[in-house]
């Protein structure tokens, strides 16, 4: 079992996602993700920079995969992406369909990131005939349905992917056209002076009587609660996941998660006990509150 | 350029050929649809009267199984697909890979068009569904501007189909959990966005009323304020101390002051949203267009954008507003 990093959802200042790095360079993490997959207007750190991000980390013992924007909507950014594609050191974590076709055309593989939908076994297979060597299942994608893609590549005699799951962080729930940071502070996405810089933690938002709810952060919403897995730590071992993957959020908290999951992973038990498991692991609604018929 | 339209019944499919419409949209009365609404979509002798009616008048009626089956449900999905078939559908409307390649391998005669909920943006993830699948048409997502929207036009390797009007998903299509993380009824796999059986009014002493989404409060209404459905996208939200629409105003598309544009473009077909809406929606709305549209293609120098079109517009839209949305750059 290893450890993975994925990609920083939020947008910090250039110094500090460089010093984040440096820092993740000496993390007990496996795998790390790099690059921007929610904004293509954050520009603290070019592709050029990504990359130089990736060859300090890959030097320190990392592998390392580059992920993609997961809504593309301009040719400059099919352009830059299909120049990483290209650059070929590192394997790209594919978040649309753009970035698969890309990958496609190349001959390379990649890694099915957790927007790209997928919710089949034979939807999956297709994915792993055009090069997907690992699968992130989606947010909304639980215990039980894995199980039964796993039944069925069994039934049919395949070789399912390596399998990569979520076990702790906020859980990315919807993207838009739209940036609602911008929103929030009255601006136009054309010119919102780039102010997610200001929340590093994504901007909490709340119902109306006070209960912490959602995370706005850029065009992406988060759901407000970082998900850990820990008491689902039996279910992760049946379901052979490979990759437990950490979502990065404050610096502090990214490495408590780490350190927690990286013991776990060393003595082969589970780590202690933060509560059920998340709603979506269990099929239920992802904020909890049990089952649905 | 063809004009599209909604049905969520015979009534409706009804209205919508009698108003002009080229084709009419609809689904089985399943979750293999994203408008899997209670007492909405149809039977198979339904379809079966409609597809009947669509070709005497030369018209086409297109089946959407746009949803994502899950494995234990994807054989249900393949047999939609063979009811399709069987029914004599002029194309489905798919977005999962697997129903796709079902539809393509077993019945290659019938065209699919890639749904908006299969969120293809760009001309690779559109040369994707292509190669793959051989879709003949795509619906683009409605998140492009016109600019863009003119891009992937010029680059796509299949026809594109673009919104025109009807409610507005803020989210990328097929990218939204927000229900399914409040509710657990989830638009890519049942077919739902915050269904009715979560939501509970509560009535206040001094005549307002606050509505919640499976327990969690989406908003909260003055006594004389117009209250919409509680979608968690539409609800109003504290956000850095201040309560407002954090994600979005209840509004509706309108692209027809930039039809031409559009046209020119080279999109060629446009869409009416609103299967979940009755017939008096959909005769005025496909009528409407189907002026704007007869206009344009009678005379395209001569084309305006006439108020009437506007306001007969304007009356069905949600909130009573409309917005080009994201063809229009400063909406972003």
């Amino acid at each position: 079992m290893q450890l993975s990093l994925a990609p920083l959802p939020y947008f910090w200042p250039r110094a500090a996602t460089l010093a984040f790095y440096e820092a993740v360079a000496d993390w007990p993490v496996d795998l790390v993700h790099v690059g921007e997959t929610v904004c293509s207007k954050r520009r603290e750190l070019r592709s050029a920079d990504w990359l130089g991000v990736a060859g300090c980390l890959a030097a320190a013992g990392k592998t390392v995969v580059l992920s993609s924007l997961a809504l593309i909507e301009a040719e400059s950014e099919v352009g830059a992406l299909r120049r990483l594609v290209a650059d070929g050191r590192f394997l790209i974590e594919a978040n649309d369909l753009s970035a698969v076709q890309l990958c496609r055309e190349a001959g390379r593989p990649f890694v099915g990131g957790p927007t790209l939908n997928v919710y089949n076994h034979e939807s999956l297979r297709m994915l792993q005939e055009d090069g997907l060597l690992r699968w992130v299942p989606g947010v909304e994608v639980g215990a039980a349905q894995i199980t039964e893609l796993r039944a069925a590549y069994r039934a049919n005699g395949w070789a399912f992917p390596e399998l990569e799951v979520q076990v702790w962080g906020r859980q990315g729930l919807a993207y838009s056209a739209r940036c609602f940071t911008a929103r929030a502070l009255d601006l136009a996405k054309d010119d919102c002076g780039f102010r997610c810089i200001e929340f590093p933690d994504g901007l909490p938002l709340a119902t109306r009587e006070g209960e912490a709810f959602l995370r706005i952060n850029g065009i992406q919403v988060q759901g407000d609660a970082p998900i850990d897995l820990g008491a689902a730590w039996d279910e992760l071992q049946a379901l052979d996941v490979a990759v437990l993957r950490i979502v990065p959020q404050s610096p502090a908290d990214t490495q408590a998660a780490v350190e927690r999951w990286r013991t776990a992973i060393d003595s082969r038990q589970a780590p202690p006990p933060t509560g059920e498991p998340p709603g979506f692991w269990q099929g239920a609604p992802g904020r909890g509150s049990g089952p649905i018929g | 350029m063809e004009l599209v339209c909604p049905a969520g019944n015979l009534p409706a499919l009804h209205t919508a050929l009698e108003a002009g419409a080229d084709a009419v949209y609809l689904g089985f009365r399943d979750q293999t649809n994203a408008r899997a609404f209670p007492g909405l979509n149809f039977s198979d002798a339904e379809i079966a009267t409609g597809i009947r009616r669509a070709r005497e008048l030369g018209r086409k009626i297109y089946i959407a199984l746009n949803t994502y089956p899950e494995t234990a449900r994807l054989a249900h999905w393949q047999r939609a697909v063979d009811r399709a078939a069987d029914l004599g559908a002029s194309a489905i409307i798919a977005a999962d890979l697997a129903v796709l390649d079902y539809a393509a391998k077993r019945h290659p005669g019938l065209p699919r068009h890639l749904s908006v909920q299969g969120s293809a943006t760009t001309a690779p993830a559109l040369r994707y569904m292509h190669e793959r699948f051989g879709i003949a048409r795509a619906v683009l997502p409605r998140v492009l501007s016109l600019a863009q929207v003119e891009r992937v036009c010029a680059s796509s390797p299949v026809p594109l189909e673009a919104f025109a009007f009807g409610s507005l998903c803020i989210m990328v299509e097929g990218r939204c959990q927000l229900s399914s993380y409040v509710t657990g009824a989830s638009p890519n796999r049942h077919g739902v966005c915050s269904p009715a059986a979560f939501v509970r009014w509560e009535e206040h002493a001094d005549g307002g009323r606050s509505v919640r989404l499976n327990g969690v409060l989406i908003d909260r209404f003055e006594a004389a304020e117009a209250a919409g459905y509680p979608t968690v996208c539409k609800g109003r939200f504290a956000v850095r101390g201040e309560v407002f629409h954090a994600l979005e105003e209840p509004t509706s598309l309108n692209t027809l002051p930039i039809l031409p544009k559009l046209h020119a473009a080279g999109v060629i077909a446009l869409k009416i949203e609103g299967r979940q809406r009755g017939a008096a929606y959909i005769g005025q709305v496909a009528a409407t267009w189907r002026r704007a549209i007869d206009r344009l293609l009678a005379a395209p120098a001569d084309w305006q954008c006439r108020e009437e079109w506007m306001a007969a517009l304007g009356r069905h839209a949600e909130g009573h507003q409309t917005t080009l949305g994201p063809y229009h750059r400063a909406w972003h």
